[in-house]
């Protein structure tokens, strides 16, 4: 018990970190929406080394955190709606074998854009964003793969660490 | 590994599977006949573009985007957008809001393109205004 609690803050902090990473590093390509998603690398690793509770734990605490110190209530709704969109999405997808890691990755990346917009079209009462989505479902994609692959090799990592300390 | 045994299929980890790239491929030629169907309907139309600007979803005003004019969208609560119209594009140049989203957007030109700051709820739509005279050479 004492073990998962703190290897839950490690991956919260971790989260929070590299939240604050990518805002410090704008990527500015004209279009509003479009990031790497690097906290979500720590979200998909919660979801394949722990369990769907904590990674909606995890994923939760992380976007009030980062809203509360670096947003505002606008940029907390925005990632709100996305993060849990995409975490829903990942949950879902994780249960059949369809894909691995990086198929639910990329389908993570996608949706926290579909969902974005979905919230920002709501807040703005505008169907105008919708016209940013296909620039948003390529970027998705291309983030949640390299996001994925990262998050591949390094699940395998952790979990192979794991196995040897119980078996020693 | 009590972790483990939650999810009710194990954890695939191989870093790409062939649906994994089926997945991509199919999203990424997804997003390209979007983008294909976006750019082609806003060629296809001979009408002349105009900039829309909406506050919490209510029409403000229309500006041709032929004729060069700065904008100041200013709010009853103090919130202001500066919009510039300039060699027939839509810039936001200034914003009131802390995260400037809208500032940082490229000009808008094209049929359903938009800025939007989401702090001040005020929108710039680019849409189809009268028949341009000019274009219909081209038909």
């Amino acid at each position: 018990m004492a073990k998962k609690t703190a290897y839950m803050g490690m991956l919260t902090a971790l989260a929070f970190v590299l939240s604050y990473l990518e805002s410090l590093i704008p990527i500015n390509l004209g279009v509003p929406g479009i990031k790497l998603g690097l906290a979500n690398l720590v979200v998909i690793i919660a979801l394949y080394t722990m369990d769907t509770k904590m990674a909606f734990t995890l994923s939760l605490v992380r976007i009030l955190l980062t809203g509360f110190t670096f947003g505002n209530l606008s940029t907390m709704i925005y990632s709100l709606a996305g993060g849990m969109l995409s975490l829903g999405i990942m949950i879902f997808v994780k249960r059949f074998p369809v894909f691995s890691v990086t198929g639910v990755s990329v389908l993570g990346g996608v949706f926290h854009n579909v969902g974005q917009i979905a919230a920002a079209a709501l807040i703005a009462e505008t169907g105008s964003l919708f016209y940013y989505l296909p620039v948003l479902i390529f970027s998705g994609t291309i983030a949640g793969t390299l996001i994925g692959i990262l998050a591949s090799i390094l699940i395998r990592h952790l979990t192979k660490t794991e196995n040897r300390e119980q078996s020693n | 590994m009590e972790r483990m045994e939650k999810s009710a299929v194990p954890a695939d980890l191989n870093v790409m599977k062939k649906n994994d790239l089926r997945l991509i491929a199919a999203l990424v030629i997804l997003a390209a006949a979007a983008f294909g169907g976006v750019m082609l309907y806003a060629r296809l139309s001979t009408k002349e573009p105009e900039a829309v600007v909406y506050l919490e979803g209510e029409e403000k005003g229309r500006y041709p985007l032929s004729e060069n004019i700065t904008i100041e969208i200013r709010q009853e609560n103090g919130n202001c957008n500066i919009l510039q119209i300039k060699d027939g594009k839509a810039d936001m140049i200034e914003a009131s809001c802390p995260d400037k989203v809208c500032v940082r957007q490229h000009p808008v030109s094209r049929q359903g393109e938009s800025l939007v700051c989401l702090p001040n709820q005020a929108v710039v739509e680019i849409q189809n205004g009268q028949e341009a005279e000019i274009d219909t050479s081209t038909n």
